[in-house]
């Protein structure tokens, strides 16, 4: 188990070089404009923009910018051309002048909050969902359950977004039961603030909720015709217990590769439809803005701080896994 | 006489699909004494998993109509309700089946699966149920059981789940013991070790074993007596001596023509049973197998009971055909070797 | 006697017609390796699923391939059909190397050498109509013209015992026994000289185990056909085989004729072995003495050193865990690979 982890371990590494390496290429040598005009803005002159360039290291060798680049994201080194240090040094936005990784911190407690919350709340509502239609399969439950899943599913985030707004913002709805768009950038407590995520995160964790309920519920009845199963029966175990514990624990393994990605994604960003719908000042909402700046720094920023944590829980996965499904260990 | 341990009377087990009615279990009638060993033979399809599967409740389920009787120490089986079998299910009667791997669950540790088994029926702390099961592993032969305890049934050899397999069947001292082909994954010297392991648990206990199984060989070796199944059906029952020698249904007939031999040379080419078996969602009337013998006469068209026709005394069988007729028409071969039909003698 | 690891001959048939041989398999050899590594995987070990491995097959014969599970039978036969490619020896198939040919040569070759698979299920694409499963590799190696295909299918559907009316059906219409019927259909469409059957009856029902067996025993006269028939069950193996070899851990402990391997066999494994199959005659049953083997068959990647058998021999002494045991003539065509032969009474 230990021999496994050390293995994982170096494959994350590896693997957060390489990824380092794909976003400076994007970035850096095939930029989609040049980022010292970006960073000049309209009135610069061609002075100007060549100081800046200098400025940024963009007048030397891409050899040598992916070497500043790597010493500043893995590194503490001191660096050409600013009084910033890594590790992770992303950069300064174009936009502000703030240091990237600052932003980010700054951003990450209300995504954070937003998909914590949410992933508590769909795993809470899609677990048992998921169970009982799989053990009352075809019975008017689970086919009602099945069909109320699939229109979460197809439901588009910002759509479903607008609906609760509609009907329960203290601001606009019609039924002012909850805190409604912005209320978190004026909550100050940890308690008001959990208030303003409560329709971002019902609407987040909906779909999800769906797609993990039908998945489990897929998974157990896959699990029940196993024949281990038919020995937990023949063995004389409670219903109840051959359910939660042999079931189960075969049909819940595969769901918590799916979390661990799911939760990866959204923290790297792709909350970005809820943050904008809400108001929320996410790394999402702060993408949204950052794409629409053309804020290269900001966008690099945020591409390789997502990617690490993909890598990171991907990491965290693989280990679970293998504490959870012993045949995992012993490649 | 005393009473049977077991006693199935006209079991039928109907399954609805959206193609019709399975009638995998259909007219199944035995009877199984104490300590005794009972073989029922049959090919995939045949009912004899679904018959003894049924025997401990585990094929209830909303599309199954379940009718005849089941008693098991005077209770009637069918009657009662779940929580009822469930005591009974790995206590009075217990079951082993066919692929160890796939019958243990594969993240639990041995020890832990067999330590639930005890602990289920038997209110016993963990150490001591740790150790009955230690004691459970030692009791089939397995080499070091206290480190066996802590290990994955995946790092277990076939024949080492199978042992597993049969010590959690024992934990609480089964009266009865279902082994549905339980050797059938398993290579031909470690067959030979479980089936002799089955064979000394069935003496030093003193429980009864129904022996499920395709193998006419496994039969032989093991079981007092043998029920033929065919198509939902027992076709024929009687001692092991009756059925090998003195076969009454051509079913039974084909089987035992069909089969290889280790011990003898080929003698003639194999007697096979031409077709397939029927459908069992609509199963010919009549005899269910007259459409693959050739011994078919008009008679056949009406269903045969089982009951004692041309055999010795607990000889039973179902079909038609006259006592004197049957003993002429299964000679095969100039041998006297038993088949469905004279066979072609080899050419030289 | 002459020692087959030195130069010795290879154990051939008895009576070995002046053709020759038909397949001659020589020293032949097929390690798995075993990879393991914190970064990169370095070779670390090896499977020796077979490990130096002789024998021949005259033209028209039936050599049947028994052992147990991991003893290396199926990738024996599958190395015989580059399917999976060598460690090392040579495989000549008519005289002519076949290890190490290039992938077209080998295809080439394969339609005189075809294999018969263990499952019907898994080895027939269930999106192909029986037609095409039959007929494309015959297209493929240009024995038959496109506008002949129908009608060499509905013939070989027929000799297979198949209504030919049902070349245009998918596979899952077929039952279990039909299905191996399609898959011998397909062999023998490409007019092979020789076919590998791998455990070709043992999924199958005891009743539809014979009528294939039927099948491939009419096939072999009318056709000529030389038979490697690979399976674990010793019953069907003693019906169907003229000579037999018996592997254990990746070796051949013993080959000769059929009736002297069944009938005095010199290994002991291989005497276990037969003795631990049950007779479906329950006097014959009660009458014989059985030998029940201890412990299970030892890990192919860590072989005993020695004789392979010596852990569960009864016969072992201190020099089968040392010398390993050589294959040797005991007469009669009939070799063995021990210590402490049986004796012949």
């Amino acid at each position: 188990m230990a021999r496994y982890i050390v293995r994982r371990l170096i494959w994350a590494l590896l693997m957060l070089i390489a990824v380092s390496g794909v976003v400076f290429i994007l970035f850096y040598v095939f930029p989609s404009a040049d980022p010292a005009q970006l960073r000049a803005g309209r009135q610069a002159n061609e002075d100007q923009i060549e100081a800046i360039r200098e400025s940024l290291g963009l007048d030397k060798s891409v050899l040598e910018q992916f070497w500043i680049y790597l010493k500043g994201v893995f590194t503490p080194l001191d660096l050409p051309g600013t009084d910033s240090t890594g590790p992770l040094y992303l950069g300064h936005s174009y936009q502000s002048n703030a240091d990237v990784k600052d932003v980010i911190v700054s951003d990450l407690p209300a995504t954070a909050l937003l998909v914590f919350g949410a992933v508590i709340i769909w795993m809470a509502v899609a677990i048992p969902t998921g169970i009982i239609s799989a053990i009352r399969q075809r019975s008017l439950l689970d086919r009602s359950t099945m069909i109320t899943t699939l229109v979460f599913i197809s439901a588009p985030v910002f759509w479903l977004g607008l609906v609760a707004l509609y009907l329960f913002a203290q601001d606009v709805g019609v039924i002012p039961v909850f805190p409604g768009i912005g209320s978190y950038a004026t909550a100050d407590t940890f308690l008001s603030k959990c208030a303003s995520m409560i329709l971002p995160w019902l609407v987040l964790a909906a779909a999800t909720a769906a797609i993990y309920a039908r998945y489990l519920r897929s998974q157990m009845i896959d699990v029940m015709q196993e024949d281990y199963i038919r020995t937990a029966r023949a063995k004389g175990l409670p219903e109840k217990r051959v359910i939660g514990k042999h079931v189960l624990r075969s049909a819940i393994t595969p769901i918590v590769t799916l979390l661990g990605l799911d939760v990866a994604v959204l923290l790297a960003g792709n909350a970005i439809l809820t943050e904008t719908v809400f108001n929320i000042p996410g790394i999402g909402a702060e993408t949204f803005n950052a794409i629409k700046r053309s804020d290269l720094p900001m966008i690099q920023g945020i591409t390789l701080f997502g990617a690490f944590f993909i890598v990171t829980l991907n990491l965290v996965v693989d280990i679970v896994y293998a504490y959870l499904d012993p045949r995992v260990r012993y490649e | 006489m005393s009473a049977p341990l077991l006693e199935i009377d006209d079991l039928r087990v109907h399954f609805s699909t959206d193609e019709g009615v399975v009638r995998a279990v259909d007219g199944v009638s035995l009877e199984i004494a104490e300590g005794e060993m009972l073989g029922i033979v049959g090919e995939s399809g045949s009912g004899k998993s679904v018959a003894s599967l049924t025997v401990l409740g585990l094929t209830r389920a909303a599309n199954a109509e379940i009718t005849g009787q089941i008693s098991f120490e005077g209770q009637d089986l069918t009657a009662m309700d779940d929580e009822g079998l469930r005591r009974i299910r790995g206590n009075g009667i217990a079951m082993i089946f066919q692929d160890p791997l796939s019958a243990l669950h594969p993240f639990y540790r041995v020890g832990n699966q067999l330590v639930e088994a005890i602990q289920v029926h038997r209110d016993v702390g963990d150490a001591d149920a740790r150790a009955r099961a230690v004691e459970l592993l030692e009791l089939v032969g397995i080499p070091d059981p206290g480190r066996r305890m802590g290990e994955y049934p995946h790092e277990l050899s076939g024949g080492m789940r199978q042992r597993v397999m049969i010590a959690m069947a024992l934990t609480n001292d089964p009266r009865l013991l279902i082994a549905d082909e339980p050797t059938t994954a398993l290579d031909v010297t470690t067959q030979a070790q479980i089936l002799r392991l089955i064979e000394r648990l069935r003496r030093e206990l003193g429980m009864a074993v129904i022996m499920i199984t395709h193998d006419l060989g496994v039969i032989a070796e093991v079981a007092d007596r043998v029920m033929v199944m065919y198509a939902g059906e027992a076709v024929e029952a009687g001692t092991l001596e009756q059925i090998f020698y003195d076969p009454q249904h051509p079913y039974t007939w084909g089987l035992l023509g069909s089969l290889t031999r280790v011990d003898q040379p080929r003698l003639a080419r194999l007697a096979q049973i031409a077709g397939q078996p029927p459908s069992l969602i609509n199963p010919p009337g009549g005899c269910h197998f007259r459409d693959r013998c050739p011994h078919e006469f008009a008679k056949c068209t009406e269903h045969p009971d089982l009951e004692r026709r041309g055999g010795d005394a607990g000889h039973r069988d179902r079909c038609w055909l006259a006592p004197d007729r049957k003993r002429e028409a299964r000679v095969i071969a100039s041998t006297g070797a038993i088949g469905l039909e004279a066979a072609k003698e080899p050419a030289s | 006697m002459s020692s087959l690891a030195e130069s010795g001959p290879v154990p051939a048939g008895a009576g070995v017609g002046a053709e020759g041989p038909i397949l001659v398999v020589e020293r032949l050899v097929k390690h798995f390796p075993i990879k393991a590594g914190i970064l990169i995987d370095r070779q670390i070990g090896a499977v020796r699923a077979v490990d130096d491995v002789s024998f021949s097959v005259d033209r028209g014969e039936t050599l049947g391939l028994v052992g147990e599970s991991g003893c290396g039978k199926s990738t024996l036969a599958r190395s015989i059909l580059q399917l999976i490619a060598p460690t090392s020896g040579s495989v000549r198939f008519e005289g002519r190397e076949v290890a190490g040919l290039g992938r077209r040569a080998a295809r080439e070759l394969r339609a005189d050498m075809q294999m018969v698979f263990q499952d019907p299920y898994a080895s027939l694409n269930p999106r192909k109509r029986i037609a095409q499963i039959i007929g494309d590799p015959m297209l493929l190696h240009g024995i038959v013209e496109r506008g002949e295909v129908k009608a060499v299918v509905q013939d070989l559907l027929e000799t297979v015992g198949l209504n030919p009316e049902h070349y245009n059906r998918f596979p899952h219409e077929f039952s279990g026994g039909q299905r191996q019927r399609i898959g011998i259909a397909r062999a023998l469409g490409l007019r092979p000289k020789l076919i590998i059957a791998d455990e070709p009856v043992s999924a199958l029902d005891v009743s539809i185990q014979a009528q294939i067996i039927n099948l491939l025993e009419d096939l072999q006269e009318e056709y000529r056909l030389t038979y490697v028939f690979v399976a674990h069950d010793l019953s069907v193996v003693r019906h169907v085989a003229d000579r037999i070899a018996v592997m254990y851990l990746g070796k051949i402990v013993e080959i000769g004729p059929a009736e002297a391997v069944y009938d005095t066999p010199i290994h002991p494994y291989t005497e276990a072995l037969l003795s631990a199959v049950p007779i479906p005659d329950p006097r014959a049953n009660a009458a014989r003495r059985q030998i029940v083997l201890e412990g299970d068959v030892p890990s192919p990647a860590d072989p005993p050193a020695g004789c392979r058998f010596h852990t569960r021999c009864p016969r072992a002494t201190d020099v089968c865990s040392t010398g390993e045991p050589l294959l040797i003539d005991h007469g009669g065509g009939h070799h063995a690979a021990c210590h402490h032969p049986l004796d012949r009474a």
